[in-house]
């Protein structure tokens, strides 16, 4: 016993690197799962207090380009409101929308703190379960593409795992010939700029610059323009096609995001869950 | 050990951490090389100091930056190896009995010391670092690319910022 004590004692780095390894490991892969119970994070009060007030000078800087975006929307949404009004005067109208109000509602929030240079991205938005936000619900950027998923909220605080995370695919369509496809980012190239379109069927012609858009399979609503092809020879040696595209959303000057609260999430949830399990 | 060494170590630590979350957090090549200089802390905190200490020391700083990355655990898991790596180094290299010089810095130790034992700990903090965050061995190729330019940037930023505070004791 005494021989074993002195053992220990004489290589305790070794002994205290394994222990204290092990709790950053079981920590890592605690948080990797879907069910996180460590809260040191940015929706934590201390933490997120400081980056919203380490946020007010570069919110100040960004504004011009803020003010842009935001006229921009604005006359784009003029226009649709116009060309609706035009549509409903003719009182023919093919509403596809099953309820009476629409399924989708948006809701404003403002980003308190932001990467893009780590392999797995997340943003801290400023809203949270009392404003009604869920764990994964949809963030899109003002007219200008997909941000990612609601991954924690705290009381008035949320996370987003951004489109720059490891955990986030999106389902998204090619507009000219509706091929379906994963949205996915970093596998080889960590540019904030370029994503990549997986498992693409390989009969489809794909040309340089064609447009896509979220196909509504995941959370987000259909038609979401998120980016435009910038690549389509990459080799990957199986039967689907990799295309490369040029995201529409600059991840680097991002300031505020909408989130998507679908009306439907759940019932289309305890529907699907009554299916047998497929895979 | 007196209060003057406490003292600027806890300077340190809130300095390099600040400087961390507030501008190196934003900062990167080509998304390839992103600097993490707050391991300097580690690496200069005194020789004096017993394991356990600088264990846990290490832990405290990891999980502060894991709160600011929102990375749980992957800082905790490289800081404490890189703890191990240095406990190794200099059980290695430094005879305790007859020294007197109180931290392993550049001024202390000299260049060749210095830059072996940051390359070292830094590599270590950096390969667990890098894999832990992304977890998959699919992009192992792409991820060890990311991990030697991190190194490479990081362990030049720390000799520079070494060169500017070096002061050479009269001999």
């Amino acid at each position: 016993m005494r021989n074993l004590w002195i053992f220990i004692n004489r290589y305790n780095a070794f002994f205290f690197f394994i222990i204290f390894f092990i709790i950053g490991l079981y920590l890592t892969v605690s948080n990797n799962s879907y069910q996180r119970s460590v809260a040191v994070n940015s929706t934590n009060e201390v933490v997120g207090n400081a980056y919203t007030n380490l946020n007010v000078l570069k919110k100040y800087m960004n504004l011009g380009d803020v003010n842009d975006s935001l006229a921009s929307e604005n006359a784009k949404l003029k226009t649709e409101v116009l060309a609706l009004k035009k549509i409903d005067s003719a009182k023919n109208v093919v509403v596809k929308d099953s309820l009476n109000n629409s399924q989708y509602t948006y809701l404003a929030a403002r980003v308190i703190k932001n990467s893009i240079t780590l392999r797995n991205n997340i943003i801290t938005i400023n809203r949270g379960k009392a404003d009604g936000l869920a764990s994964g619900m949809a963030v899109i950027s003002p007219g200008k593409g997909v941000v990612g998923y609601i991954r924690d909220v705290s009381d008035h605080l949320a996370t987003i795992s951004s489109l720059l995370h490891k955990d986030t695919k999106v389902s998204v369509t090619l507009k000219k010939n509706n091929a379906l496809g994963t949205l996915v980012w970093g596998t080889k190239n960590a540019d904030f700029r370029k994503a990549y379109i997986k498992d693409v069927p390989n009969h489809f012609k794909i040309a340089l610059k064609d447009t896509v858009v979220t196909s509504g399979f995941s959370s987000f609503p259909p038609g979401i323009p998120v980016g435009r092809v910038s690549n389509t020879g990459i080799a990957t040696g199986d039967n689907f096609l990799t295309i490369e595209i040029e995201l529409f959303n600059d991840f680097s000057t991002l300031q505020y995001v909408y989130v998507i609260k679908d009306k439907l999430a759940e019932e289309q949830k305890s529907l699907e869950s009554k299916l047998p399990n497929e895979q | 050990m007196n209060s003057k060494i406490i003292l600027v170590n806890i300077f340190r630590w809130f300095l390099l951490l600040f400087i961390q979350i507030i501008l190196l957090r934003n900062l990167s090549f080509y998304s390839l090389a992103t600097p993490f200089v707050y391991v300097l802390f580690l690496l200069l905190l005194p020789f004096k100091i017993p394991n356990l200490l600088l264990y846990l020391i290490a832990f405290v700083t990891g999980l502060t930056l894991d709160a600011f990355y929102d990375t749980m655990g992957v800082h905790i898991a490289a800081c404490v190896t890189l703890t191990f790596v240095r406990i190794s180094f200099i059980a290695v290299t430094v005879n305790k009995d007859n020294f007197d010089e109180p931290e392993p810095t550049l001024g202390n130790m000299g260049f060749k010391w210095f830059s072996i034992y940051a390359a070292l700990c830094i590599s270590a903090h950096h390969l667990v670092l890098f894999f832990l965050e992304t977890f998959r061995l699919t992009e192992f190729s792409y991820t060890l690319l990311r991990c030697l330019f991190s190194t490479l940037f990081t362990l030049f930023l720390i000799i520079l910022i070494e060169f500017v505070f070096y002061n050479r004791k009269a001999r």
